[in-house]
């Protein structure tokens, strides 16, 4: 059976091709048109899994550019399908933490990856991807570096939450002519800090599985062991958790059928 | 979505209590304006005016108010004095006298500000619910406001005068509170959002016999399409408890969300709905009438009592009687009580009753519409076992 995830996400676009237990994906940046983005990428990922849209037995939808998908079956909750997805990447239940583009949220699952609490940030982008990108480009460096720079160095403390005043705050430290590394070391603990003070009332909940395209940024990862107490689990393609998520939503629906 | 036909007229009838306030103006009549459910409505009868429900709860104004006001601030506050200053609420402009309450340090703070624009006067709310000391001082206040009344309007008040505000707003709750029961009925005949908008624009409406009547025939025809088994939803459809800030028309925006996202919003805990219904004033010709008031509002379960048990057990009662499957507990941006009582209805809304619980965050503006409504559908897919 063939069936396919689509996260549209606020930055990237994610197609994950589920067939029986193999795994293919493609990640695309979203651009301005969330609609065309979930297409375009789709149809590329068919060309290169050589498979056409007709064998594929159910797609699901999910991320902010769910609804503008016409070609979908169903669409389902970024919450509910990254839930789904970083339970089948971790093989458990537990906490999972996920930063993406836009937001982050913390998902209380079961080992059957289905979703028992959850919680959002705030329509602000605090701690999140785009916030790391802002970060990044006004210290000149592209935000897949961040993490090897920041890794075992000092954090300066960062009291800024909002992006637009933590921009201001970096750039006052780096007149002050403190170390670009030690700015990045802050504000990934600053990340860290905000997202778990969100997800501490799960906290129970057991291990931290860790998915989105933040989760690829190591400190990040590191610093959130640290706030956390907790081993934090990252799995290799957590990027994909909603994709991945939304394919096997997929797969149970094409059953059900 | 279907909708009892009573909702024309309540959709006309916006604009027909404008035409109604500014007519009795021209016939002499006095209007006095009021904000919250703690305004002893009774006394304004009483003394021969009428009270009406001010502008308060879209998010035009806003803007206007941050000339004067901290943006962090809630909205309906900010709304509130907006509409104020900027003359964009009929009954602000119709109003003789303005009455509200010191609730919340922000409403308190904004109110010196608004009693520039017109006489004013401001209740000392106590916030202990329980206490003699509360109770005694609050019937005080009730005195006060009595005398504040006949001074500025040259009537005498007598206590006959009272009693029979007492029955007819007593009258008045009894129809309120059968228009909120008839969603009981599972499915609900009716959408959340059309009941919040009767309810909303029932207040602006200064007559009160007519406004009984019009609640009485919705109630009626609401009742009747129960009967026939008509229904906007179906037996599946989840059925939401609301509760926290109030809500109105402009501000209905998670209501919607939440019907637009397959739920049916069915109680109203919240005090621009069932809040202030759930208990009457005594109607005992041997009891002291201005305790009889003061009992009443000082009862009311709102976030700015402390503790506020009532507001558990009235969430209690209504999950119950209104077969509720989730409870959703709105907050408006800075709105700290309520934002830190969320904490403790989460507990027991969780661990005391076994409901799934969500409290959202927002203000009334559209802007975090969508990132709102990933978090409704979440919770519907999650009280669905999706």
């Amino acid at each position: 059976m063939i069936t396919a995830g689509i996260d549209v996400g606020s930055v990237s676009t994610k197609v994950v091709l589920l067939m029986d237990d193999e795994i293919q994906y493609l990640v695309r940046p979203t651009g301005w048109s969330p609609r065309d983005a979930g297409l375009n990428t789709y149809k590329e990922l068919l060309a290169a899994a050589g498979c056409k849209d007709s064998e594929v037995q159910c797609k699901v939808g999910t991320g902010y550019g769910r609804i503008s998908l016409g070609f979908i079956d169903k669409a389902v909750t970024e919450i509910h399908c990254h839930a789904r997805g970083a339970g089948y990447l971790a093989g458990r239940g537990g906490l999972v933490i996920d930063i993406g583009g836009q937001d982050s949220k913390a998902i209380v699952i079961n080992d059957c990856g289905k979703v028992l609490d959850f919680a959002m940030n705030d329509k602000c982008a605090a701690g999140t991807g785009r916030f790391l990108q802002v970060i990044a480009a006004a210290l000149g460096v592209d935000v897949s570096e961040l993490g090897e720079l920041a890794r075992g160095r000092q954090p300066l403390e960062i009291n800024s939450m909002c992006t637009v005043f933590a921009e201001s705050e970096v750039i006052s430290l780096l007149a002050k002519g403190e170390d670009k590394r030690d700015i990045i070391a802050g504000i990934h603990r600053s990340v860290a800090r905000r997202v778990w003070g969100m997800a501490s009332r799960f906290a129970p909940a057991g291990k931290v599985i860790f998915t989105g395209g933040v989760a690829k940024n190591r400190d990040v990862r590191e610093r959130l062991a640290l706030e956390s107490g907790s081993e934090v689990i990252a799995p290799e393609l957590g990027q994909l958790a909603g994709a991945l998520g939304a394919a096997l939503y997929a797969r149970e629906l094409a059953a059900k059928k | 979505m279907m909708r009892p036909q009573n909702m024309k007229i309540f959709d006309e009838l916006r604009n027909l209590n404008v035409l109604t306030v500014q007519n009795a103006k021209r016939e002499g009549k006095k209007v006095v304006g009021c904000y919250c459910t703690f305004t002893p409505q009774e006394l304004i009868l009483a003394a021969g005016a009428y009270p009406v429900t001010l502008c308060g709860t879209r998010q035009e104004p806003v803007a206007a108010a941050e000339r004067d006001l901290p943006r962090n601030l809630c909205p309906l506050i900010k709304s509130s004095y907006g509409f104020a200053i900027t003359g964009k609420c009929p009954y602000f402009e119709a109003a003789d006298l303005l009455v509200a309450e010191t609730t919340c340090d922000g409403k308190k703070k904004m109110y010196e500000l608004m009693g520039k624009i017109k006489p004013m006067h401001v209740m000392k709310l106590p916030h202990s619910p329980k206490s003699e000391e509360a109770l005694a001082a609050w019937t005080k206040e009730m005195h006060v406001l009595k005398d504040w009344l006949a001074e500025k309007f040259e009537v005498e008040i007598t206590e006959e005068d009272i009693r029979k505000a007492i029955k007819l707003m007593n009258r008045e709750r009894e129809a309120m509170r059968r228009l909120h029961a008839t969603t009981k009925v599972k499915p609900s005949p009716v959408s959340g959002v059309d009941l919040l908008v009767s309810v909303w624009t029932k207040g602006f409406n200064i007559n009160k016999e007519d406004g009984i009547k019009l609640v009485e025939d919705l109630t009626a025809e609401i009742e009747e399409m129960a009967a026939r088994g008509l229904s906007p939803f179906t037996s599946e459809t989840p059925r939401i408890l609301l509760t926290g800030c109030p809500v109105g028309f402009g501000s209905e925006k998670v209501v919607r969300l939440l019907e637009e996202s397959g739920a049916s919003v069915v109680a109203f805990e919240n005090c621009s709905g069932y809040k202030s219904l759930d208990r009457l004033v005594d109607e005992n010709p041997n009891k002291d009438v201005m305790t009889a008031l003061a009992e009443k509002y000082l009862s009311i379960p709102c976030s700015c009592m402390s503790p506020n048990e009532g507001r558990l057990a009235l969430i209690h009662k209504l999950a119950r009687e209104y077969q509720v499957d989730a409870v959703v507990d709105l907050t408006w941006q800075a709105c700290h009580t309520f934002n830190v009582e969320a904490f403790v209805i989460r507990d027991y809304v969780q661990n005391q009753l076994n409901l799934p619980y969500m409290h959202l965050e927002t203000d009334y503006s559209e802007s975090d519409v969508e990132q709102l409504r990933v978090r409704v559908q979440a919770f519907l897919e999650l009280i669905q076992g999706e």
